[in-house]
Parts: C-alpha cells; sequence; structure tokens
C-alpha cells in the first residue's frame, strides 16, 4: 500500500521539481533524517534538479571540540564517571577521546536515558557522576526530569555537563550567513513533537524560506519534499506539517515546560560556526550545584577542528563529504577523525556507508 | 539521535516517580517490555501507543500510525532484532 502511495508521490514531485525550471536545494536538519533518506533510498530516486544538502542536525556532530576536551578532561578524574549517550563515546576530542580514556582506566559508561544515570549515582555515592547531556529539544526535556529526580532523591554527587542546543537559532544562523543557497528547509520530525509546528514560523516569515515537518518513513520524507518543491514553484514560504498525526501547532506544551523549569538559554559554539546567541541550554540558577562546569570549576577548552577535517563545512552544508580529503582516506568509520564520520547520524558516515564510498576519496564520483 | 520508537502501555506501574514529575509505566516494544517515564504525557493510559525516546514518552499516538511505523522500522532493519538501533 505504501509502496503505490510512494510511487504516486514520486512522480508527483518529478512533474513539480521539472516545472521549476532550475536547480531546488532543500536542507534537513536532522541526522535521522539524514542517515533514512540514504537508507531507504529516498535520494536516490529524486529527480536530479532536486539536491538534499544535509545540515546541522546531529547532535553529536555540532558539539564543539571544546566540549569534548572537557568530558574528557572530566574523564581523567578518579573520582568522577561518565555516563553518555553512546554516539559521544568515540568522538575524538584535541587529544583523546572518551573511548581512548576509557582504555586507559576512566570510568567511561554509556546509558540508554538520562534517568540510567540518576540511578547510577544514587548506587554509587562515593563517585561523582558526570551525564553528558547533548542533543536538540527531543533529548532535552529527559535531562530536566533526571536533575529534578537528583534534587528528589537530595543527590549530591550527580552533575550534567550540558551540551542541550536549540534548532532554530542555528537555522536562522545559516541563513543570515548566506553561504549556502536554501530554498527551504525538510524540518526534523521528533524535535517538532516538543517544539511544535509554529516554531519554524520566524523562519517562514523573516527569512521567506518554506518549512516543511516530516517524520521518517519514505512516504513521509516524499511528501515532505513534494510540499517544499510545490512551495517553491508557488513562491510560497510557509510552514506546513505533514507529520500531523505526532506534531501538533503548539508542540508538546509538558515537555517545554520541563525545559523552561530546568533550563535557560545561553550563547554556546557551534563546531566550527561560532558561537550562536541563545542556541544553547544551561542549568537555571536554582540547579546550577548540578552543573558539573560549576561544581568542577572548569570552563570550556577552545574550539578547534583536527588538521584537515572539514566536519564543520558538512554540517553547514557547505561541503559534501567526499570532497574534504580525509573522507574515506584516513577518515572512515573505523578510524574517524571527525564527528560527522563517529556519529551514525553523521552526514559523512551516511555518505560512506549508504553512498558507496569506500574507495579512496580520488575514485568517488559525485553521486547527485 | 532523535530516533523514537512506537510502544503500548501495558501498565502504568506508579502514578509518580522518584523525579515527581512523571509516572512510570511498562512499555511493550514488539515483545520487549521497558520502563518508560510519562512525564511529557501525562494523560497516556494503559493501552495507548506512545512514541518513545530515551525511555521518555514524547506523545501519544494512534495505534494505526504506530504499527506502521513498526512495520517501517522492521523494513529498514531499525527494530530489536536487527541490532543496529542505536541508544540514543
Amino acid at each position: 500500500m505504501q509502496r503505490e502511495r510512494v510511487q504516486e508521490l514520486i512522480e508527483q514531485i518529478n512533474q513539480a521539481s521539472s516545472g521549476a525550471g532550475r536547480p531546488i536545494q532543500l536542507m534537513e536538519v536532522c541526522g535521522t533524517h539524514t542517515v533514512n533518506l540514504f537508507r531507504s533510498g529516498v535520494k536516490s530516486l529524486l529527480p536530479a534538479q532536486i539536491r538534499l544538502i544535509s545540515g546541522p542536525g546531529c547532535p553529536v556532530c555540532v558539539t564543539s571540540q571544546g566540549y569534548i576536551d572537557t568530558a574528557c578532561a572530566l574523564a581523567t578524574r578518579s573520582d568522577v564517571t561518565i555516563c553518555t549517550y553512546g554516539d559521544m563515546v568515540r568522538v575524538p576530542g584535541g587529544n583523546s577521546s572518551l573511548e581512548h580514556r576509557r582504555s586507559q582506566g576512566a570510568r567511561v559508561r554509556v546509558v540508554y536515558s538520562a534517568r540510567d544515570a540518576v540511578a547510577h549515582a544514587q548506587a554509587n555515592p562515593d563517585q561523582k557522576v558526570v551525564f553528558l547531556a547533548v542533543g536538540f529539544e527531543t533529548t532535552t526535556p529527559a535531562t530536566a526530569v533526571a536533575v529534578k529526580e537528583a534534587e528528589a532523591k537530595k543527590l549530591d554527587n550527580f552533575f550534567v555537563l550540558s551540551g542541550h542546543k536549540l534548532v532554530i537559532p542555528a537555522m536562522a544562523t545559516l541563513l543570515s550567513a548566506g553561504e549556502v543557497v536554501l530554498d527551504g528547509f525538510l524540518c526534523p520530525g521528533h524535535v517538532s513533537i516538543i517544539i511544535g509546528a509554529q516554531a519554524y514560523e520566524p523562519i517562514a516569515t523573516e527569512f521567506h524560506k518554506p518549512c516543511v515537518i516530516a517524520g521518517f518513513e519514505p512516504e513521509q520524507l516524499f511528501r515532505g519534499i513534494l510540499h517544499l518543491v510545490r512551495q517553491v514553484n508557488d513562491g510560497h514560504s510557509k510552514v506546513e506539517n505533514v507529520y500531523s498525526v505526532a506534531v501538533t501547532e503548539p508542540g508538546n506544551t509538558q515537555a517545554q515546560a520541563l525545559i523552561e523549569d530546568v533550563f535557560e538559554t545561553t550563547p554556546v559554539v557551534w563546531r566550527a560556526m561560532g558561537t550562536i546567541d541563545r542556541s544553547g541550554l544551561q542549568l537555571k540558577g536554582k540547579y546550577q550545584k548540578y552543573d558539573a562546569l560549576t561544581h568542577f570549576k572548569m570552563e570550556w577548552g577552545p574550539d578547534v577542528e583536527p588538521p584537515g577535517c572539514r566536519c564543520g563545512d558538512v554540517i553547514q552544508g557547505k561541503l559534501e563529504p567526499n570532497k574534504c580529503g580525509l573522507f574515506g582516506n584516513t577518515c572512515t568509520p573505523q578510524y574517524p577523525i571527525g564527528p560527522c564520520m563517529v556519529s551514525s547520524e553523521g552526514t559523512c558516515a551516511a555518505w560512506y556507508k549508504y553512498g558507496g564510498y569506500s574507495h579512496r576519496v580520488s575514485d568517488v564520483t559525485d553521486p547527485i | 539521535m532523535c530516533l523514537a520508537v512506537p510502544g503500548q502501555i501495558v501498565e502504568i506501574k506508579s502514578t509518580t516517580d522518584a523525579s515527581g514529575v512523571g509516572s512510570v509505566a511498562l512499555v511493550d516494544f514488539q515483545g520487549s517490555r521497558i520502563e518508560v517515564n510519562l512525564a511529557m504525557t501525562p494523560q497516556a493510559q494503559q493501552g495507548n501507543w506512545v512514541l518513545v525516546h530515551a525511555g521518555f514518552a514524547l506523545n501519544v499516538l494512534n495505534e494505526e500510525e504506530a504499527k506502521e511505523t513498526w512495520e517501517y522500522l522492521k523494513m529498514a532493519g531499525l527494530d530489536f532484532d536487527s541490532g543496529e538501533s542505536d541508544s540514543a
């Protein structure tokens, strides 16, 4: 059934895009979209005039080198246990990674949920447990609940190293910089469940870019792309939601209230994008005793990319992965240099895995 | 990282969890059962389908949508049996 609907959508996209009379460049800002566009074959079934580029949608990839280095520094302390989502473990920092630190004896635990980190802190009162809180709005409420749980349990050995970020300010920054020509955004499904369709209004009205929220299944992705192409053709720039079974106009207000209670916005460094005002989240004053930076009297390290690594350009859509000199040569999923090759949702990892780029970069041809 | 998976609430285990901000439910994912926090979905009831990310229900889904999502996850090799699902 879905196969028939998808076939029909592809035909409609072909028709709509041929009417555009020029290439249409769309950006997805969600790592899960990036992977599914490749994995499900959607990218390969689109007409040549539709170009999909990946934006800053992979939370691990946009996390600054300074954050990784701070996490590695904390991991070397004998009194600290790091609890982290799995994707962060192999990201190389300036001179180490959490995986490397673990091989040297550091306590680095992979957790499924922020609440697992709280449970670990409760069960191990002699250790200081630092939870690496990265991720966009989908993941932030979980950290908020973890902090509230630590407070309810009166734990004094649970801390959060907050690297949480907001999607909309990054989209606005990309558009303001004007270095990447974009016709519209394919907006993330699960982030949008939290922030709601209305959150994209400034992008549509102030920057005049169409925004279409889509889920992750092929039918959703094709439908989202079709709506974007039609808006481009019609000269519209509005917010559309083709994932209305999950995403509402106001979003999940309970989740928003949790974020609002525990966090406040702060300027934060995005990898290679510099500091973006009000794009990060830090713990509010009443929860500051859970802030790892405050407790351990630390500051973020500098954001310096590994030599030759172009992840910063890749996450801003300025460079396709196979144009990076390291791609497929010295940088592979097995021996990654930058985060975009480490994370399963990283653009480079997706190109390497699904794009057929297992050869040397010089042998690679542009697939689009 | 933001991938979420639908599951069905088998049982509401406690009305308030340790955080004081959400109840805890036992949720079935095609036979695997894990505890899920309902802080973001206080309206969820036993038998409801919820979309779960990192141990938290993001919203309540209708059954048809939930099952369709599972069909896709299986097709794409992202279900629990494939061994390819990420931790978060």
